[in-house]
């Protein structure tokens, strides 16, 4: 008895180790888990389509790039620098500061030698998780699997110079020694032009657009307080990040406010609150949204397509895509947004996508679309 | 005022023996020297309680006390108490002086034009120890735009404040406003800025990029120009496509280039003011 317990307990901890170490490459990639070997240079074979795939990823998670582009068809048109860029970003884009938290992938068509799979890819980024769906052609190779990369272009710009002459609002405040009257400077007007409640599955959701009625910049915010029956608080939020917070002048945001634990039947009356505070800003960049499209997507979804183009000389790292959705009678009836991940060049534009509810697709008769945008380096 | 009541009745009711004759100054104003006689004989001891003032002091009775202009430096009531066995109380109230500076508020620092009641200016007199002057006084409200004058009010003050309200001038531009009280003046600057724009057209031609598109100069409808940097949103749609481009206004104009190669619908907007709708033929 004395020999068997630890025989027993050294066979079940050797039996745990192999099962770990061939196990996991072998598991389906689901979200914040990351699949694949635990050990380095014990990956599975690709046998099977979604081995190839999840291997692949696993490596891109981990950043091996060199056995991740190992695992590449040679049929692929990515080189090694377009497929690293591709995954890791550059000009101080989101995905420059984002990491593959997990991935979800399903096959779509597979036959003995060809297979294209859908992954639903997990990222986490600085303003938050950040869904990313890819459709990835695979093929046979001999007897492992693996993935034909599309060609991935580097953004780049021709060198050239483009004078920048809009304008640009600066803040002198007055020193503490100041007589009381004599140097305020009123906060710049602004006003709520519209206001919807809605109640959906997350929630309540709160929701119109802002406009900035002054010939000065405007730093704006917007808090609603929802109050029951009894002129009690139920519930106070802002906006947050659905709002283009820096509203120049005669500029109109949408905004967004999200009440994630409180169904509307309980709320009697919406307080709206709208803040504006003088903020130094520039007229530049100038962010045309073009092609902008209502269309439903491969996974059934309805979405808001179409494509930023930075019409000045500045990079913009992380574009922010805001837009509002009206009814046939001109009301506001949804809010959605959504992070570019990559950079936007001087001169080039990124695509973009909103989604919008099921439920509102019938709904939506007009949008209107601004663009928030953040620049290293740029107050 | 009221904890100076209290104070001195407690000190009131401590008093037990022969009651004295107190006369406190007529009509005192700060700054200045008065006098208290007590009447009676020996000697005594004499509390002043003031706003923001306690005093205390050994005097004769029968003599003069007199009060140094540090005294009495805060308007309001004050409380003279003399103590010599049982104590004795009376009250005077100390005026501010003449008017040395005015505080002078305006609101808004900027305006739009052609707004009635839009301006308003508040005037608050006080004397050299920032007394707030009571006494009415009459201040000269003026608004003057460049050399023309917007607005001329002699206003008489009612419980130490004057006021005014008016309507915003027709032309964009720094607007001085000045209280003036005899001597004393105090400047004031507000800006009238253009109102919402008024007929905005645009024109736009084809080039090789795609659509420019223009508007003619942005004025309001005063004819003011609608200051730089003021958004103008282009819409084009496009059969079911459209394209916005948030253009600021620079030198009275806002230019936006549009990627479309059909046959497009333009149309602008500033805030809440629409401009007209442009066709644009396909390439």
């Amino acid at each position: 008895m004395k020999i068997a317990l630890p025989i027993i307990l050294v066979a079940v901890t050797a039996g745990l180790i192999l099962l770990a170490l061939t196990g996991a490459g072998n598991a389906r990639g689901t979200v914040g888990i990351a699949g694949g070997s635990a050990v380095y240079g014990l990956t599975s074979k690709s046998t099977t389509p979604q081995q190839a795939l999840n291997n692949l990823l696993v490596e891109v998670q981990r950043r091996h790039w060199d056995r991740a582009y190992d695992m590449l068809s040679k049929t692929s048109a990515s080189d090694k620098q377009a497929f690293i860029q591709d995954w890791v970003g550059s000009n101080g884009s989101l995905r420059s500061f984002s990491s593959l938290e997990g991935f979800d992938p399903r096959p779509l068509h597979i036959t003995d030698d060809q297979a294209d799979m859908r992954v639903r890819l997990h990222w986490t980024t600085p303003v938050g998780p950040i869904e990313d769906v890819r459709d990835i052609h695979l093929v046979r190779e001999g007897d492992v699997w693996k993935a034909v990369w599309p060609k991935f272009e580097i953004a780049t710009v021709p060198a050239e110079v483009i004078p920048v002459t809009y304008l640009r609002w600066d803040l002198v405040s007055g020193g503490a020694d100041d007589q009381w009257g004599s140097k305020n400077v009123d906060a710049p007007h602004v006003r709520i032009i519209s206001m919807n409640a809605v109640d959906t599955a997350e929630g309540a959701v709160v929701m119109g657009e802002v406009v900035n009625e002054d010939t000065i910049p405007a730093f704006v915010n917007v808090n609603a307080t929802l109050v029951d029956g009894a002129g009690n608080a139920i519930d106070d939020e802002t906006s947050f990040d659905k709002i283009d917070h820096v509203l120049l002048p005669k500029q109109v945001t949408p905004y967004r406010i999200d009440f994630p634990t409180v169904n509307l039947k309980k709320v009697k009356n919406v307080r709206m609150d709208v803040k504006a505070a003088l903020v130094p800003a520039s007229a530049d960049p100038v962010i045309g949204v073009m092609d902008q499209k209502l269309e439903t997507d491969a996974q059934g979804k309805m979405v808001l397509h179409g494509a930023l183009l930075n019409q000045s000389g500045q990079t913009v790292n992380i574009p922010h895509v805001i837009a509002s959705f009206y009814d046939n009678s001109g009301k506001v009836v949804w809010v959605s947004d959504g992070y570019v991940d990559r950079a936007l060049l001087p001169q080039s534009s990124e695509p973009f996508a909103v989604e919008i509810p099921k439920s509102l697709s019938a709904t939506v008769h007009n949008f209107h679309v601004v663009v928030n945008q953040y620049s290293l380096g740029r107050s | 005022m009221s904890r100076l009541r209290l104070s001195c009745a407690m000190l009131c009711l401590l008093g037990v023996s022969a009651a004295q004759d107190i006369r406190v100054p007529n009509s005192p104003v700060v700054g200045e020297e008065a006098s208290i006689s007590v009447s009676g004989s020996g000697k005594a001891t004499f509390y002043l309680f003031g706003p923001g003032t306690a005093h205390k002091a050994d005097v004769n009775l029968g003599e003069e006390i007199d009060l140094q202009p540090n005294d009495l430096r805060r308007a309001g009531e004050y409380f003279a108490v003399i103590c010599s066995g049982e104590c004795h109380s009376a009250s005077f109230y100390v005026a501010a002086a003449k008017p040395a500076s005015l505080t002078f508020l305006v609101h808004p620092s900027r305006v739009p034009v052609a707004q009635g009641n839009a301006v308003s200016g508040v005037a608050i007199p006080f004397d050299q120890f920032r007394n707030l002057v009571l006494a009415p006084e009459t201040i000269n409200f003026q608004l003057t735009s460049g050399n023309a004058s917007l607005l001329s009010r002699p206003v008489r003050t009612r419980d130490g404040i004057a006021w005014f309200r008016t309507a915003s001038g027709k032309s964009a531009g720094a607007v001085q406003v000045v209280a003036s009280l005899n001597d004393l003046s105090t400047r004031r600057a507000l800006q009238q800025v253009a109102s919402d724009p008024c007929n905005l057209r645009i024109t736009g031609q084809r080039t090789a990029k795609g659509i420019l598109v223009q508007t003619d100069p942005v004025h309001d409808c005063a004819g003011n120009p609608v200051p730089d940097g003021t958004i103008v949103t282009f819409t084009a749609t496009a059969g079911s496509e459209k394209s916005t481009v948030d253009a600021p206004i620079k030198q009275d104009v806002a230019r936006a280039q549009i990627i479309a190669s059909g046959p497009a619908v333009i149309s602008a907007a500033s805030g809440v003011v629409m401009g007209n709708e442009l066709r644009v033929g396909a390439r």
